[in-house]
């Protein structure tokens, strides 16, 4: 089975939310509050277990040349958000069920059927993408359309999108076209066109990479995504002088206390 | 949401009918209008950038936990730490009393700790399904394991203990006693202070910046209610129990220190706000309020050293408590800090 992944390009996106309907219809997900925010045309907010695909509506300070409208207004971009589907995914290695898998095409994948709402995987996840459903108790985020992948077939989002923001393919090939990409709006002019894969940071890299314009912090891209897992050596070996701490602290007290003669009256 | 902007009516006067005129002078004469035109309501608006983030939309997700998870760190520690201390008077011959009371405090905390993990639980049918993997790497998946071990030593331990009162010492119950209290001494261990490795290696910053020491406090914070309950089950002249007590305040006192004298922006939420009230005023429960109670007992007079070491349990409990529910609260105000993982200022 081919390693798949998701090149979403800021660049190409017209912010049509067609992916966040399409996800919505495809894997039957509920409404997740229809709010507005207040402070911008992004209503939605973030991504979460009712919300698989969230589009970005970034609105920056005028750049010359960024984005080709009226030197004093705001620029704009768009980029559609989705579950990274890391190669060191904090929310599969916290799962005690093992209902967080990795399927043959790389993506990881909660099996609704086994999880039991633990809830672990929400305080494990760098990008704070995965949670827990208040009603129906279980944690859910992207599937990475694991039901049309194993049919054959690209995931809702990357179907629906009308301009080729969110390409779909096996990853490697996605990297190659995500550099000539770059290489291209380098050579256009877009010299702030960045390219996001988290693959310097503990995460190891995303099976979901972007390009976007700019600062990825602006996106609420996080510069250092980091797998909890590395925290573990460091408590474990709090937990063993903690423990070590008990179990001295114990046998000494009651040792001496004996050797006192016993002293309650 | 706000109301929108009430715009009072306007009565055409000299000045606003002289600045349509000028307006419409300035188009012919020009062909544009200089002027700022109308500032709307709320402007400027607000902008994603790298010192605002994405509109100071937080990054991470909050802890889904609801009450019971931090209840289950207090009823946990210290029932691990109880059983911890009860083989341990066993094995040095010292008062049955506080071996037959810590039996009980971990037996009561071997069926409270997994009813209240499962009512957290989004699917408390599903609980079994902990137990179909162990993973090493999960936290979770050890703790319920460790949990699964406690459990059954503790609830055995005392199920023999109640035997042998009811029936007399027989050889069977002596070993159900005795492999029992075993078994709880060594998940105990884990048990006692696992739940500051299962916070600790999150992604939530004001957790995983106190990883190397959020077991050890954990531990000592069960100590400490683990002592402070013994206590209050009579055993208040057990000198051992009394440097127990002092040993494990001290350590939360040093604690304290530790959060205290950390600039960092993560240790904010120990410091500042609600989060910060709740565990400052757990830590002095724990810590130096207890210290001072069980070292003023030392010069007391027995009647008074009595009533101090009350006070000192009352407090270490509470403390203990109290302090569980707090690292849960600081955990929810730093996964709303966006600017943590975006590394901004």
């Amino acid at each position: 089975m081919p390693t798949t992944a998701f090149l979403t390009d800021s660049t190409l996106c017209i912010g049509c939310k067609a992916c966040e309907v399409a996800c919505k219809e495809w894997n039957n997900v509920g409404e997740d509050g229809l709010n507005w925010s207040g402070f911008s045309y992004d209503n939605t907010g973030a991504v979460g277990a009712q919300t698989w695909r969230h589009v970005k509506f970034v609105e920056q300070s005028p750049e010359p040349g960024f984005g080709g409208n009226a030197p004093e207004l705001n620029s704009w971009s768009f980029s559609s958000d989705v579950c990274k589907h890391c190669e060191n995914a904090g929310c599969l290695e916290a799962c005690p069920t093992g209902a967080i898998v990795r399927t043959e095409f790389g993506g990881v994948f909660i099996q609704p059927d086994v999880c039991n709402g633990c809830a672990y995987c929400v305080v494990a996840c760098p990008f704070g993408v995965v949670d827990r459903n208040r009603d129906d108790g279980r944690a859910f985020k992207c599937t990475f359309c694991y039901d049309r992948q194993k049919v054959g077939m690209e995931p809702a989002c990357a179907k629906a999108c009308p301009t080729q923001s969110i390409q779909f393919g096996e990853i490697n090939k996605l990297r190659a076209d995500a550099e000539s990409r770059m290489t291209t709006l380098h050579e256009r002019g877009m010299a702030d066109a960045t390219f996001y894969d988290a693959s310097d940071s503990s995460v190891g890299g995303t099976h979901a990479m972007f390009i976007v314009r700019g600062d990825p912090r602006a996106y609420n891209l996080p510069p250092n995504p980091e797998v909890p897992t590395i925290y573990l050596k460091k408590a474990w070996r709090s937990s063993a002088i903690g423990a070590l701490m008990l179990l001295g602290g114990a046998i000494a007290a009651f040792l001496a206390d004996g050797r006192n003669g016993n002293s309650r009256s | 949401m706000s109301d929108p902007v009430r715009i009072p009516p306007r009565v055409p006067d000299e000045s606003s009918e002289r600045r349509l005129f000028e307006i419409r002078r300035e188009a012919e004469s020009t062909g544009k209008i200089a002027a700022p035109g109308i500032h709307p309501a709320g402007a400027p608006f607000p902008t994603a950038s790298v010192e605002t983030g994405y509109y100071g939309i937080p990054l991470l997700k909050e802890p889904a936990w609801t009450w019971e998870i931090p209840l289950y760190f207090f009823v946990g520690g210290a029932a691990g730490s109880a059983a911890v201390v009860g083989a341990i008077a066993d094995y040095t011959g010292a008062d049955r009393k506080i071996v037959r009371d810590a039996r009980w405090i971990a037996a009561a905390g071997s069926v409270l700790s997994p009813a209240l993990l499962i009512a957290d639980l989004g699917r408390p049918a599903r609980f079994l399904n902990m137990l179909r993997v162990f993973k090493p790497q999960s936290a979770m998946s050890v703790g319920v394991w460790t949990l699964l071990g406690f459990s059954s030593g503790a609830s055995a331990t005392l199920f023999a203990q109640i035997l042998a009162d009811r029936y007399g010492p027989s050889f069977p119950i002596r070993v159900m006693e005795q492999a029992g209290q075993a078994a709880s001494l060594a998940f105990g261990l884990p048990f006692s202070n696992y739940t500051g490795v299962l916070i600790g290696a999150t992604t939530i910053p004001v957790w995983n910046k106190n990883v190397s020491n959020l077991p050890i406090h954990f531990g000592m914070s069960g100590l400490s209610a683990a002592v402070g309950l013994l206590e209050l089950m009579g055993n208040q002249r057990n000198r051992a129990l009394e440097m127990l007590g002092l040993g494990a305040a001290l350590w939360e006192s040093w604690q304290g220190l530790q959060i205290e004298s950390r600039q960092q922006r993560a240790f904010e939420p120990l410091k500042h706000g609600p989060s910060g009230t709740a565990t400052r005023i757990g830590g002095l429960l724990s810590g130096p309020l207890p210290a001072a109670l069980r070292l003023m007992t030392m010069l007391a007079g027995k009647k008074r050293s009595n009533s101090l070491r009350t006070a000192a349990a009352v407090s270490a409990v509470a403390g203990s408590l109290l302090t569980r529910f707090a690292w849960i609260h600081a955990g929810h105000v730093s996964a709303r800090d966006w600017k943590l993982p975006l590394g901004s200022r």
